[in-house]
């Protein structure tokens, strides 16, 4: 054991201190509950742990031990669950909810988080066996950063262009750049949203990204997206105020409409556009040879 | 477990000249004006937490969404 005590340190602390460093607390990702915190970072030092010790018993020929790695895929497997179902309760409390599709995207992400944190801890726990401590706080340190790059997702200011725009209303339909909204029936509700509204169009790139926004999920959660940096007016009997997205369905844009708590051009361009693409939602028509075809 | 109305129309309120134009199995509220005709609305958008959309005719509906 103790010629194994400093890798298995080393490479536990630089797994735990990867999980610490992926918790930074999110908006989006993450609602910061302390007790999330605890769970999270426990699970991290697990997985860190299992990572570490995967080389020394490899070295000492126990070979058994490896299939401790399938076990904690197993119970990684949990996380996922376990924020789906917590995320998925708080729904029903949230005026402008994520939607199923943003919840799967941030449960899938909390367990890869714990893989990601297997793998920082199993290079530097090897880097430190074989080559010695200098180099496994640099295998430490490259992993750490690949999988920063890793978990960056693609935001819709990638793939989409994002401008203000101006709502109005033709009688009772408030209409964005041509873009049906919703029926407002209430004159002085009307007024209102026309005061207090801010609208964006999200113009698609190309046709993958037409493809991406036509989800109705990634566009609940651009609107969550906004409604939580933004704030807004809603209330649960001022439907009126509920963020909408809208398609164009010729030319496949988006239309945004916001009644937001702080009304601010600038920011609400700036939060859709770092709103995360979901995974669930990406979609590649170009990728096939027919729908290239299609495409022109 | 709650259950909800989804996309149903709650009420219709319209003026008295216009009590032709709905019908049906929905509690339809008439109105003397145009005045009366939006605070009705308005307080049985807040009262039943739905929608008040206008049908470009004279009546307004009540939308649960």
């Amino acid at each position: 054991m103790e010629k194994y005590w400093l890798t298995v340190v080393l490479s536990t602390g630089a797994g735990f201190l990867a999980r610490l460093y992926m918790l930074r607390s999110d908006y989006r990702q993450y609602p910061g509950y302390p007790h999330g915190y605890v769970t999270h970072l426990s699970l991290g030092f697990i997985a860190a742990a299992l990572g570490a010790v995967a080389i020394p018993a490899l070295v000492e020929k126990e070979f058994t031990a490896v299939t401790f790695l399938a076990l904690a895929a197993e119970q990684f497997r949990e996380i996922r669950s376990m924020e789906r179902e917590s995320l998925g309760a708080l729904e029903d409390g949230e005026l402008v909810p994520r939607g199923k599709d943003y919840i799967e995207g941030i449960a899938k992400v909390f367990e890869a988080r714990n893989y990601l944190v297997m793998l920082v801890s199993l290079a530097t726990s090897a880097a430190t066996q074989f080559l010695g401590w200098p180099y496994g706080v640099g295998a430490a340190l490259v992993t750490l950063a690949i999988s920063e790059y890793l978990m960056k997702g693609p935001i819709i200011g990638d793939i989409a262009q994002v401008v203000p725009a101006e709502p109005v209303f033709e009688g009772s339909v408030l209409k964005v750049e041509g873009i049906e909204i919703m029926n407002v029936g209430l004159p002085a509700m009307r007024e209102k949203l026309l005061r207090d509204g801010l609208a964006v169009v999200i113009k698609p790139k190309d046709d993958n990204a037409r493809a991406t926004l036509h989800s109705t999920g990634q566009r609940q959660a651009i609107a969550h997206v906004a409604a939580s940096i933004l704030g807004t007016k809603k209330d649960v009997d001022l439907l009126e105020f509920t963020p909408l997205l809208r398609k164009d369905p010729d030319t496949g844009r988006i239309a945004l409409f916001m009644v937001p708590a702080e009304k601010d051009m600038e920011c609400l361009v700036e939060a859709v556009r770092r709103a995360p693409v979901l995974e669930s939602a990406r979609r590649a028509p170009l990728k096939t040879r027919l729908g290239r075809a299609a495409a022109d | 477990m709650e259950i909800q109305f989804q996309e149903a129309i709650l009420a219709i309120v319209v003026k008295k000249e216009d009590r032709e134009k709905a019908g049906g199995g929905v509690p339809i509220f008439v109105t003397e004006n145009e005045e009366e005709k939006i605070r009705v609305a308005q307080t049985l958008a807040s009262v039943l937490k739905g929608m008040v959309h206008d049908l470009g005719n004279g009546v307004f509906i009540l939308v649960k969404h």
